[in-house]
């Protein structure tokens, strides 16, 4: 375990070393931003919205007492999507997404000597392939978990329209009431962590296949499994300092 | 040229390299030749520096490159170029964008520079005209003579070959040798290819380098390789049919 922690810190720090040249790896930055964060629009699209619709009804369901103001589960919906939803199931899902696609390119990349080809032209692998991934996640997995908030909220109010468990106007008092910007602010910084912890793991287990096509397929697996662990492991550690 | 001195190899308790030692010609095709795992690809890879030398050392010009660390290397490398035994071509950028690659990044030419020269090596390989294609559409042969224009696109001094002529029909593999062999006297190059086609052998082996079993066994030319009396050189070389009858006729 520790020598691959050593492992994974001398690769992070290869990765940063200075660019051959700094137009050819911004380049590469912008196109992982359109791979990681365009690319992934849809599906946290797709589950903020239904999360969000999903958490108020349930919310609404464990507060039907006449003693508790309904608009509680619009306050409790908004938090619990801001603080643990939006960052956390969308990183879960975003290391599903973006780094298997990482691990399994890097690796390929690895297996038929593609890697060894940059090595041999005088280009800092590491650096050419990873920094700009672990750059572009930590810029756009934070807009992308910005977004899922956004429409994670806004899929409490479909809820709402729908079922009737709740009145829009009391959802909609329940989410402006109390807001505290320190939760956006915590969002946020698991949101640049997830992101570094996807990229980074992922390249890492990527960078250092070896084999075929089988070793390519294990080590996107290993990728997503040690993100989504430490992933969570994060999530706790951030959220026992920042609240 | 490239000397290489006393060159070990060792993984775990695996000994590949077991102390080679030898001169790669200035503009002359150097083949490294032996039967399957007898250490040709890892001394080229030792020689290119993709594997460090568990004990040894590789000679650029003089240089003594296994003691340089990866910033001193740089320009030595920028004067290799390399073509692997599956191309490796970058599978994300069309062809055009694979010889533009090292252009890119160790040179300041102009983007209609840098055309112009892919261009040029694309014409040289034969393969004008296909610049907007992508690796996965190229057959084994254009793949094979796109890498060797990615590999020249830098005007190199050293030009390494891993098996030239691997899942190519003999035809195609004739026209990879005689471009390699033009390319190498055009360049003034020193071509180091590894292989175990023995049509390369007797076509371009104008210095040959036998390995069996991680060691240097015989070195000569292609001229000297029918008529040696190295018992295991012999059995490599005669293994196959053609070259026994080849042999009869001789």
């Amino acid at each position: 375990m520790f020598y691959s922690l050593g492992k994974y810190i001398l690769l992070l720090r290869l990765s940063f070393r200075k660019p051959e040249k700094f137009s050819v790896y911004w380049a590469e930055v912008m196109r992982e931003m359109v791979s990681i964060g365009v690319g992934s629009l849809g599906i946290i699209a797709i589950i903020s919205v239904f999360i969000g619709a999903a958490t108020t009804i349930q919310v609404a369901f464990q507060l039907s007492s006449p003693l508790v103001s309904m608009s509680i589960a619009g306050k409790i919906a908004r938090d619990s999507t801001i603080l643990e939803f939006s960052p956390t199931i969308s990183a879960l899902v975003l290391a599903g997404r973006v780094g298997s696609s990482i691990a399994s390119q890097i690796g390929t990349m690895r297996v038929t000597e593609q890697i060894d080809a940059l090595e041999i032209m005088g280009v800092n692998a590491p650096g050419y392939l990873i920094s700009p991934k672990i750059i572009a996640s930590m810029t756009m997995i934070p807009l992308l978990v910005i977004i899922s908030i956004t429409l994670g909220i806004t899929g409490g109010y479909i809820a709402c329209l729908v079922s009737g468990d709740i009145t829009p106007d009391d959802y909609l008092i329940g989410v402006r009431d109390g807001f505290d910007g320190l939760t956006i602010q915590v969002a946020l910084v698991k949101a640049v962590v997830f992101g570094f912890i996807i990229a980074s793991i992922c390249a890492y287990q990527g960078f250092y296949t070896s084999g075929g096509a089988l070793e390519v397929g294990q080590s996107s697996t290993r990728g997503v499994v040690y993100s989504c662990v430490m992933i969570l492991f994060a999530d706790l550690v951030i959220t026992r300092i920042m609240l | 040229m490239i000397e290489i001195k006393d060159i070990h190899k060792t993984f775990g308790e695996n000994k590949v390299l077991k102390g080679i030692s030898a001169n790669f010609i200035a503009g002359k095709n150097n083949l490294i030749i032996g039967g399957s795992g007898s250490g040709k690809t890892t001394l080229l890879k030792c020689i290119v520096g993709l594997h460090e030398p568990t004990k040894g050392s590789v000679f650029f010009s003089g240089e003594n490159f296994t003691e340089m660390n990866f910033e001193q290397r740089v320009p030595i490398r920028t004067h290799i170029g390399m073509l692997f035994q599956n191309s490796a071509l970058f599978d994300s950028m069309t062809v055009e964008e694979n010889i533009m690659f090292p252009l890119n990044l160790f040179t300041k030419q102009t983007a209609a520079e840098k055309l112009d020269r892919a261009n040029f090596c694309l014409e040289r390989v034969n393969l004008a005209g296909k610049n907007k294609l992508y690796p996965a559409e190229l057959s084994g042969g254009m793949k094979k003579r796109v890498g060797i224009a990615r590999a020249i696109s830098m005007q190199p001094k050293y030009l390494f070959v891993d098996e030239p002529n691997s899942g190519l029909d003999p035809k195609t593999s004739i026209l990879i040798d005689d471009l390699i062999n033009e390319l190498t006297e055009e360049y003034n190059m020193t071509t180091v290819i590894v292989t175990h086609d023995m049509n390369s052998v007797m076509g371009i082996g104008e210095h040959i380098i036998f390995l069996h079993n991680g060691e240097k066994w015989w070195e000569g030319s292609n001229k000297e390789i029918a008529h040696t009396d190295n018992k295991e050189l012999n059995d490599f070389v005669f293994a196959s049919k053609f070259m026994q009858a080849a042999k009869a006729k001789l």
